[in-house]
């Protein structure tokens, strides 16, 4: 048995350690806003914050999270940087098809945190491992630029 | 002559032959209704709960919503379903018919049938509708089709809520209906002060007869208030808070999950597979093999696996051992195909050429200039976002689907043919679609799902890894063009030869996605015309990838124009304007469909030149190019500026666009679509490419199947719409083509080199 700190809230799963959190958070968890797009670190959909870090979830296993703190798509806008950046993307309609947008919003709430008011170059070096099949970048980069001036 | 310019008309005849596979039933007209069996009484007694306006199904049709997780109130309210319907608290539901997958169409349709009613859009909710062709027609989303199917019948359904309304109202304040108007969702008699909303005489409404479609009076587009403006994407405030919408968030009580093995290389057969050690693993519930019935498009033979999460369906999938069968699966390599491509386009001409106007070989004889050049590009994966997945649950002799799809009605179709059941035993949901480009067109994942919940206890859920989504897609097949072109004494085309060389899977006819693009005889009306076509053989399954055909036909046509415009020594844009405009009786679209037209090709060429600033002199190093596209009912132009550096980087420093669909419904979406698919485009142009070797996919994932970074994407995308007052188009497609052909024409212009070839990558040059 595991014990996650999600979205502060407690959670007991019975998982092997090795199964990446991904799925742990999906499958057995039920949170589906964290998205499966490739399980090799490749592209970003499966973005969370690990105490408050930019992670793909599927290169980390749950064996290995411990005690640190996980938020999730689902919970990023009780932070000021996650509502901030929700409100830009439904402000600039960043979305198309939205699958790759968890990943997107968790990155760019992570940049945010770090860098409030990020240059092109800031934000073109944090977004790049998300990638969006859509090709949502131009308002995407928009919205972050929004964001960080709300 | 043999005039055959019907070789162009059936272009898109791949996506017209899945949507009419799927023995749609038409309706055409909503409020044909009145004809279908129609259950007075059901339709009062629910008319308490306010007004549904439509098709009552005899049997109860549930709201549907994305996902079981993501039902709402909607969803748990009366067992009626249509269009429109209104509550008492003066809350309007209008239902969306077709997939959203990306090009914004949930907030499009219901934006329609809001403004013929003059709902109040701040007041509106848009549900997905349930997969019933027999209430809605044909309920895909392909082919940039959407819009032009859907536009009058969700006007007309509109109106008609609306006329119903003010037919209430007039007789309960005994008025002249003409003296009523309507505005968001209260409609008012002025001369007598009187105004209600159209919640508080949805029920009064429910009661009156359906009016006469033949009555309705449709608002013209000076009276249009939602129309053409900017809106939200009606599911953002839900997508972006992570909400189960898609289908791979499908979560049902006791659901299992599922991973499929087939055979690496298309066509191969399970023969034998290590199935005790599989099931014996953690996790695993069960494994077994399916048959198939040995086509691509619905269900192929493989191994599956039945698991407690999808994890443990992977990990067990990595231990199977499975000996194939692989008699009649694919052998080619594409390195080897490309080759002889080549040789063929070194022979001769082919004996039969489709398309023959004109003389092309006095042309050649009399021509002031011949160039020949020969292009080529790859096969390219759809990789979409979501890997391809299906929620199934064989339950009460029903199978039920919860499916990402572009073609529900089809899936419903296969899946039932598939399964021996009758189609009315199969019913589908749609869930939202983490993006399509044409390969959901296909339901294979669907009728996989369907045979494997078969043989599974309760629902189980589907899940393709995304090795198998690039392993078991359906390629935009490669192309090979050798051109051969002549310009006159004039500087005008004259003649234009093209050799296509492209594949067939029947050894007769085009491979899906292989056939012509229209674009030539809209764009390179040479008065001398004639064109070939090469098939090789090919097992690889291929299938419409966005804009098919012209997704890279056009990058080689366009290309080659511009080739021609600089052998003539003439503007390359007044020389595309003067292809355009050229009078070739036999290159005139014979097809309805059809609504190429010059003057908006023109129109679209010119205002894209003079924004971007056409014929400015620019710095060395830099360049601008151009290209224009006619393309699924839309005409678009796209301009390239951009600098290359001595190691062959590139920098895009603006893009403009000028597309003309028609009137614009939703100017935010549509102008989404043009940044989506400039994007999409370059991503293609600069990277994509798939590898066959020995019948097997060698790119499995995006470590080396290069999707298009935030970094390399245009700072500036401008885009403009042509003022327009035809009906609407769809705009999925018809930014994408150009693209492509702008940037190496624009390449041209900056360095002097001419890239043949996609991936511009082959040619050294960086996004
Ligand atoms: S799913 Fe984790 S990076 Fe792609
Ligand atoms: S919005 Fe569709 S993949 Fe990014």
């Amino acid at each position: 048995m595991i014990t996650l700190q999600i979205n502060n809230q407690s959670y007991t799963v019975d998982a092997p350690g090795d199964m990446p959190l991904l799925w742990v958070l999906r499958d057995l968890i039920g949170l589906t806003g964290t998205k499966y797009g490739c399980g090799v670190g490749r592209c970003g959909a499966c973005t969370v914050h690990l105490d408050g870090k930019a992670e793909h979830s599927c290169k980390v296993s749950v064996g290995s999270v411990g005690k640190r703190a996980i938020t999730t798509i689902e919970a990023i806008g009780n932070t000021p940087n996650g509502a901030r950046i929700q409100k830009a993307w439904i402000e600039t309609k960043v979305a198309q098809c939205g699958y790759c947008q968890a990943g997107q919003i968790m990155t760019a709430t992570a940049l945010l945190n770090h860098t409030p008011k990020p240059s092109d170059a800031d934000i073109d070096a944090a977004m790049s491992g998300t990638l969006c099949r859509c090709g949502t970048y131009v308002r995407l980069r928009q919205a972050i630029k929004n964001a960080a001036k709300a | 002559m043999s005039n055959t310019a019907s070789g162009f008309v059936e272009s898109d005849a791949y996506i017209r032959d899945l949507m009419n596979a799927a023995a749609v039933a038409k309706t055409g007209n909503p409020l044909a209704s009145a004809s279908l069996p129609l259950d007075r009484r059901g339709f009062l007694k629910l008319a308490g709960a306010g007004l549904v306006l439509g098709f009552y199904l005899p049997g109860g049709v549930r709201a549907d919503a994305e996902t079981p997780q993501a039902a709402g109130a909607a969803s748990q309210s009366p067992a009626i379903n249509a269009f429109v319907r209104i509550a008492p608290d003066n809350t309007v539901t209008v239902y969306s018919k077709a997939p959203e997958i990306g090009q914004g169409i949930k907030t499009a349709l219901g934006l329609i049938i809001a403004e013929e009613m003059d709902a109040d859009w701040n007041r509106t909710v848009v549900e997905q509708a349930p997969i019933d062709a027999k209430v809605y027609g044909y309920q895909g989303a392909g082919g940039s089709t959407t819009i032009p199917r859907a536009w009058d019948q969700l006007r007309q359904a509109g109106a008609a809520a609306r006329a119903m309304l003010i037919a209430a109202a007039a007789q309960q304040w005994g008025v002249n209906p003409a003296e009523i108007t309507a505005r968001d969702s209260v409609l008012t008699h002025a001369a007598s002060r009187r105004s209600a909303t159209y919640g508080s005489l949805a029920s009064a409404a429910a009661r009156l007869p359906l009016p006469d479609p033949g009555t309705l009076k449709l608002k013209t587009r000076d009276q249009y208030r939602l129309l053409g403006q900017r809106h939200r994407g009606v599911d953002d405030p839900k997508l972006v808070r992570g909400a189960p919408l898609f289908g791979i968030d499908v979560r049902l009580p006791g659901m299992v999950y599922a991973s499929y093995a087939k055979c690496p290389a298309a066509g191969g057969k399970v023969k034998s597979a290590n199935l005790d050690e599989i099931k014996a693993m953690p996790g695993v519930v069960d494994a077994f093999v399916v048959e198939g019935n040995g086509r691509p498009t619905e269900l192929m033979s493989g191994v599956a696996i039945i698991a407690s999460n999808t994890w443990a369906a992977f990990e067990a999938r990595d231990r199977l051992n499975v000996v194939w069968d692989e008699s009649e699966a694919a052998r080619e390599s594409s390195s080897e195909l490309a080759a002889r491509a080549r040789q063929i386009a070194a022979g001769k001409f082919p004996a039969n050429a489709e398309v023959n106007v004109g003389d092309v070989d006095r042309a050649f004889a009399n021509a002031a200039r011949i160039i020949e050049a020969y292009y080529e590009y790859p096969f390219v994966a759809h990789a979409n976002m979501e890997p391809q997945n299906t929620t199934a649950w064989w339950h009460d002799g029903i199978m039920e689907l919860w499916a990402p799809t572009q073609q529900p009605n089809r899936g419903q179709a296969l899946a039932a043919g598939v399964l021996g059941l009758p189609e009315d035993k199969v019913v589908v949901h749609q869930t939202r679609v983490g993006n399509g480009f044409g390969r959901r067109l296909l339901n294979d994942y669907m009728c996989e799902a369907a045979a494997i919940a078969r043989r599974v206890k309760g629902p189980v859920k589907l899940q393709w890894s995304r090795e198998d989504d690039f392993t078991h897609d359906f390629l935009r097949p490669a192309g090979y063009h050798q051109f051969k072109g002549a310009v006159d004494k004039q500087g005008r085309l004259d003649a234009w030869q093209e050799h296509f060389i492209s594949f067939t899977a029947d050894g007769k006819n085009p491979s899906a996605g292989a056939n012509y693009s229209y674009h030539l005889a809209c764009a390179c009306k040479a008065p001398n015309l004639r064109r070939g076509q090469s098939l090789m053989n090919l097992k690889a399954p291929t299938g419409p990838w966005r804009a098919p055909a012209c997704n890279a036909q056009v990058f080689a046509q366009q290309c080659f124009m511009h080739e021609l415009s600089l052998a003539a020594g003439r503007d390359h844009v007044e020389f595309l304007i003067d292809a355009v405009n050229r009078d070739v009786p036999e290159l005139a679209p014979r097809s309805r469909e059809m609504n190429f037209s010059p003057a908006r090709a023109v129109g679209v060429i010119k205002l894209c030149a003079e924004k971007a600033g056409w014929g400015k002199s620019l710095p060395k190093g830099r360049g601008l190019g151009l290209a224009w596209c006619y393309s699924h009912a839309g005409h678009a132009a796209q301009a390239v500026e951009l600098s290359v550096d001595a190691n062959k980087q590139i920098t895009i420093h603006r893009v403009v666009v000028a597309v003309d669909v028609g009137q614009v419904v939703e100017l935010s979406g549509a102008e989404s679509q043009a940044l989506g698919a400039c994007v999409d485009a370059l991503s293609m142009a600069f990277g994509q490419q798939i590898n066959i070797e020995n019948g097997r996919i060698r790119e499995e994932n995006f470590d080396i199947y290069p999707i298009l970074r935030i970094s390399s994407a245009p700072a500036v995308i401008e885009v403009y719409f042509a003022p327009s007052d035809f009906s609407p188009t769809g705009m999925g497609e018809p930014v994408f083509p150009a693209m492509p052909p702008a940037v190496a024409n624009a390449i041209f212009a900056a360095t002097g080199e001419r890239v043949r070839a996609m991936p511009f990558s082959r040619s050294g040059y960086r996004v």
